[in-house]
């Protein structure tokens, strides 16, 4: 037995547990991670990039808070790319290689560095409870550690098999051992098991690798950093390329050919795969009139030459996956460092969480990542913040940072898993926020960092440039809220010059800003008293200025929506005193036991009709 | 609406006002209980255990000092067969106001509450019995004025316009999930839908709802009737002319008491159409000094009006007045009537003209019972002729309908707008996602957090 007595215990050193352990000892809590391995902490064991659609907004936002996957990214980023740049800046998304190897360092170096922190390597196999609340933890080789709190992040190596043709190998991702003693524990914690598949595609050599006969995609020139501590300057380093190459006829007949030998379609994988990340076999299979898919090139990080297949992972056997792998102009002849596989792993239903993303039953008892049936480095991050932040509110007492689908695309994230639950890991998707036009990762500071400070995670220091940075967005918009344009050949001189049409009256700037072709920026020839402002600065008057009438219709929208958040359900209703409700749409209630009325709503299977009958319920 | 649903409620259900019989509709876990108090039957071997449900029973009310306050049937209705799913009780009393409060008084005396408007809807809505949407139509079956309104109602009943709304909301889903595809997979080349074809689809849906909004206005005459005035200088022959108007329609006179409005309002059917004829501060009235209705007074009613009936007399010359309420009026629906032609016919009538087509411009004489069928005619013409198929598109009827029509309307007004100033798609997406939810308002496939109260504070009362 450890003598010592501990705040928080994290269970698993990925992605959701860095961000946990971190937030917990931030905030000034005894913490301690465990991992299987200690060279596995954040680890990258699939795609070599951080960011990209919705993802990156929850980047900024874990950034926001206090996380450090923004930072750790800007440290060790080998290409960075603003996506969607062609659509509204509510979808812009930033995405960036990751230099793998260095990214697991700079964590780890942090990690260690950080006070209040210990990094232990060991298996955990039991969760102690007492009266239904967590008291510890018990290890491998029988220490018990105890703890107030334990945020279990054990990603997908719970009861973990790779599966490649008839090969089956009892391990967690990259050939880590597999957890085995906690899925028991769980069980007999009253706590559901379910079981998930996903999949990698190959890593091959570089040196075997024509890229003549591919798409060069180079990084942009403009860096934009993904932590609001980083400006684009200090950031600035050499990009390398990636690679676009594409499948084609002979590619899919292999896989057709050989679909009997793939445990997923032989039956062997049990384990409910990702639809939004197929296995190429799924592609070929579900779009059969597809002609050819997309396949990016990317490199692992600079100091190898492994590269990346993306939009190719697949269990097929060996010998096909180098048939297959080969079709590819520019891999002809490729040679495969490390084959594709699909993991099979044991996870949870997050229905069983708050929106705390505490276990209903169990006291304590957090749970973040890839475990609560998502799949992305960058949802678990998301989830390990505020599982971390809430383990900690939970030891100090205090209420939870729970982020509402308004406030922040985490939010959307937690709110989706825990309410609606998932039959297959979940995907972040710039499709599920609703109120996507006030969540952009451009604002994500103005959004979340003041929670991130009323927590604890934000320094005095770093909140007092915020503020400065806030103060300075209002002072702008008020004074150019008041600036007019007199009609004078000045005035039309600039406005032709962007091909806008001249006024013969005065006008408002904020009008003019307003005009398709014209922004911000544009007018500083006119705008005679504008001081010297930052990009960002800059950047947000433009966007709260031009698509103010959006925004606004957008912000009435969400007071709508906020209307029945606020119907709070009493903790101890009895749904089977609500005449007239369906006895499924009874049950579900009782499941998931929902906060609020709009939490009811979204349930899935609830139908409006039960929600109407809900809210006469409660309004009598 | 904090009312629970234990208790036992009751209510007048027959109109208020004078007619033979008028039934106290009671329903809830105590209506027996409470009948058992008050109600003595005839045959006196019976207690209200014996008696058999769903049967009519006859026999005396009395008071608590054993006065006998009426003779009536009453129908006894145990769970769950009944109208609210619960135990209900209706009394056939005597009518008149002062018979059917003094039974409703005794019944709520013994331990029953006044029923809220539209609570029995309510209760069987709660109780599982009927869906929002019919409870919806069930009011606006009770409040159809004429058969057409009815028919509306029941087609509604029967989910036409839920089947239409579906359709609108299907089409914008489909646009909506291209939409977010192309955000989502940014770098996937996949095809998707243009900006043109975005445009085109929605001013395409748009067209169809602005026609939804267009018949809800016909839709709004079904269910509420013609809010119809009628203007003219003293003596031109108003009164006459509703007295024979109602003369024409005296089976379906109803007065509606004033409950909103400080006037009369009498509702004469029209060949189908309820016309609400707005008694203007009494030109029912003979007395000169009351009728004298200044140009004024005659805008402010003119202005809240479906229809204006303007009266002119044929033997007098048109003078500024005239003009000055012809000028206001002409953008309104419009019938000019030009009366006492049986007198000397004054030709000098060529600038009217100018307000009306010569279809609307009717020469009368309201006493010789000339001209009414030319009226009735163009009032037709105006509210239903070959424009509208009733039957098959005045499918919105109800204000709530309708606002949320054009709610969803606005949004994808602002669609296009968005397309023509080629903003990029998230905006687009976003006033789609509203006009997708404001039109599930009208099937409850979005919820609303007010929705009970909108709907059922429209019921009336005993219903």
């Amino acid at each position: 037995m450890n003598t010592d007595n501990y705040d928080v215990i994290v269970v698993g050193a990925g992605h959701a547990g860095c961000e946990a352990a971190l937030a917990s000892a931030r905030i000034g809590l005894k913490t301690v991670i465990f991992a299987i391995n200690l060279d596995s902490i954040a680890m990258m064991p699939c795609n070599p990039n951080i960011g990209g659609s919705s993802k990156g907004h929850l980047v900024k936002e874990v950034d926001a808070l206090g996380g450090e996957m923004g930072r750790n990214i800007d440290k060790t980023y080998i290409q960075t790319r603003m996506l969607n740049t062609s659509k509204g800046p509510a979808v812009y998304s930033l995405r960036a290689q990751a230099d793998k190897a260095k990214y697991h360092t700079e964590m780890k170096k942090t990690m260690e560095n950080i006070e209040n922190l210990e990094i232990i390597q060991a298996e955990i196999t039991d969760i102690l409870t007492d009266n239904n609340t967590v008291t510890g933890v018990l290890s491998e080789s029988g220490m018990i550690y105890k703890c107030k709190a334990v945020v279990l992040c054990m990603g997908t190596y719970l009861k973990a098999r790779c599966l490649y043709g008839d090969t089956i190998i009892q391990s967690g991702p990259n050939g880590l051992r597999q957890a085995v003693g906690l899925s028991e524990s769980l069980k007999r914690l009253g706590i559901k098991i379910y079981r998930f598949k996903t999949g990698t595609p190959a890593r091959v050599d570089k040196r075997s690798i024509d890229f003549s006969k591919m798409k060069e995609q180079k990084g942009d020139e403009t860096i934009v950093p993904f932590s609001f501590d980083n400006s684009a300057e200090n950031i600035q380093r050499e990009q390398v390329s990636c690679y676009l190459t594409y499948t084609n006829e002979k590619t899919h007949e292999i896989i057709r050919n050989n679909l009997s030998r793939s445990p997923l379609y032989g039956g062997v994988i049990k384990g409910t795969g990702p639809r939004y990340c197929p296995s190429i076999e799924d592609k070929v299979v579900r779009f059969a009139d597809k002609q050819r898919h997309q396949i990016f090139i990317e490199p692992e990080g600079e100091d190898t030459n492994e590269m990346y297949i993306q939009g190719m992972s697949s269990s097929l056997p060996l010998d096909v996956q180098i048939e297959m792998y080969r079709t590819l102009p520019g891999l002809e002849n490729c040679r495969i460092m490390r084959n594709a596989y699909a993991i099979e792993y044991d996870c949870i239903d997050a229905t069983q969480l708050k929106l705390s993303l505490e276990f209903k039953n169990i006291k304590g008892l957090f749970s973040a990542g890839q475990f609560n049936g998502t799949s992305g480095y960058e949802e678990a991050a998301a989830q390990g913040i505020i599982g971390g932040i809430n383990a900690a509110m939970y030891v100090k007492g205090e209420p939870p940072l729970i982020l509402d689908r308004s406030e922040a695309y985490i939010g959307v994230l937690i709110d989706d898993i825990v309410t609606k639950g998932s039959s297959e890991p979940y995907r972040m998707m710039t499709s599920r926020a609703e109120y996507r036009l006030l969540l952009r990762q451009d604002n994500a500071d103005l959004r979340l960092r003041e929670k991130g400070y009323k927590v604890g995670l934000v320094s005095e220091e770093k909140y007092k440039k915020f503020l400065d940075k806030k103060k300075k967005i209002e002072d702008e918009i008020k004074r150019i809220s008041s600036v007019s344009f007199p009609p004078s050949e000045e005035v039309n001189a600039v406005l032709m010059s962007f091909g806008s049409s001249p006024i013969e009256n005065g006008a408002k700037m904020t009008d003019l800003i307003k005009r398709t072709e014209l922004d911000y920026d544009k007018l500083s020839p006119i705008d005679k008293n504008r001081e010297n402002l930052s990009y960002e600065i800059r950047q947000q008057v433009n966007i709260q200025i031009k698509y103010e009438g959006y925004i606004n219709r957008q912000l009435k929208q969400v007071e709508q929506f906020k209307k029945l958040e606020a119907k709070l359900i009493p903790d101890n209703i009895d749904y089977s005193k609500i005449m007239g409700l369906r006895i499924e749409a009874r049950q579900k209630l009782e499941a998931i036991r929902p906060e609020s009325v709009g939490h009811a709503s979204r349930i899935s299977g609830i139908s409006p009709a039960d929600i109407t009958m809900l809210l006469v319920y409660l309004n009598m | 609406m904090n009312n629970n649903l234990n208790d036992t409620i009751a209510a007048i259900s027959t109109p208020i006002g004078s007619g033979g019989i008028a039934i106290i509709r009671i329903s809830g876990e105590d209506a027996f209980k409470i009948i058992s108090k008050i109600f003595v039957y005839n045959k006196k071997e019976k207690n209200s255990e014996q008696i058999k449900s769903h049967t009519i029973n006859y026999g005396v009310l009395k008071d608590k000092n054993g006065e006998i306050v009426d003779e009536v049937l009453v129908s006894f209705m145990k769970a769950p067969n009944t109208y609210t799913k619960e135990n209900t009780a209706e009394i056939n009393c005597h009518g008149g106001i002062r018979a059917a409060n003094r039974v409703l008084s005794l019944v709520i005396e013994n331990g029953a509450r006044m029923a809220q408007p539209g609570e029995f809807t309510k209760r069987a809505f709660l109780n599982g019995r009927i869906d929002l949407s019919q409870a919806e139509a069930v009011m606006d079956i009770i409040n159809a004025k004429t058969q057409l309104a009815h028919k509306s109602a029941l087609e509604r009943l029967n989910g036409r316009l839920s089947s239409k709304v579906k359709l609108l909301r299907d089409e914008i889903l489909t646009m909506t999930a291209h939409i977010e595809a192309a955000i989502d997979y940014p770098e996937h080349d996949d095809e998707m839908m243009t900006y043109e074809m975005i445009k085109n689809k929605s001013l395409k849906l748009l067209e169809d709802i602005k026609l939804l909004l267009k018949y809800a206005d016909t839709g709004k005459i079904i269910r509420q009737g013609v809010n119809t005035v009628i203007l003219g200088k003293p003596n031109v022959g108003k009164s006459s002319l509703l007295n024979a108007l109602i003369e024409e329609d005296r089976a379906i006179v109803t007065d509606i008491p004033g409950t909103t409005r400080d006037v009369l309002q009498e509702s004469i059917n029209i060949n189908g159409i309820a016309l609400n004829i707005i008694d203007t501060a009494g030109i029912r009235s003979t007395t000169d000094a009351i009728e004298k209705m200044g140009v004024e007074k005659s805008k402010q009613y003119a202005k809240n009006s479906d229809l204006v009936l303007f009266v002119l007399d044929g033997s007098q010359s048109l003078d500024d007045d005239d003009i000055k309420i012809l000028e206001f009026v002409k953008d309104k629906n419009l019938i000019i009537i030009i009366n006492k032609i049986d007198l000397t016919e004054n030709t000098d009538f060529d600038k009217v003209y100018n307000y009306a087509d010569d279809d609307y411009i009717i020469k009368m004489s309201v006493k010789n019972e000339i001209g009414f069928e030319k009226l009735f005619k163009a009032i037709e013409k105006l509210f239903t002729s070959g424009k509208i198929n009733i039957n098959e598109e005045a499918l919105i009827t109800n204000e709530r309908n309708k606002a949320s029509v054009a709610d969803a309307a606005r949004s994808l007004e602002n669609v296009v707008e968005t397309i023509e100033n080629m903003l990029p798609e998230d905006f687009i997406s976003m006033d789609l996602i509203q006009a997708y939810k404001s039109l599930g308002e009208i099937t409850g496939d979005s919820v609303e957090e007010d929705i009970i109260d909108k709907i059922f504070s429209e019921f009336c009362l005993g219903k």
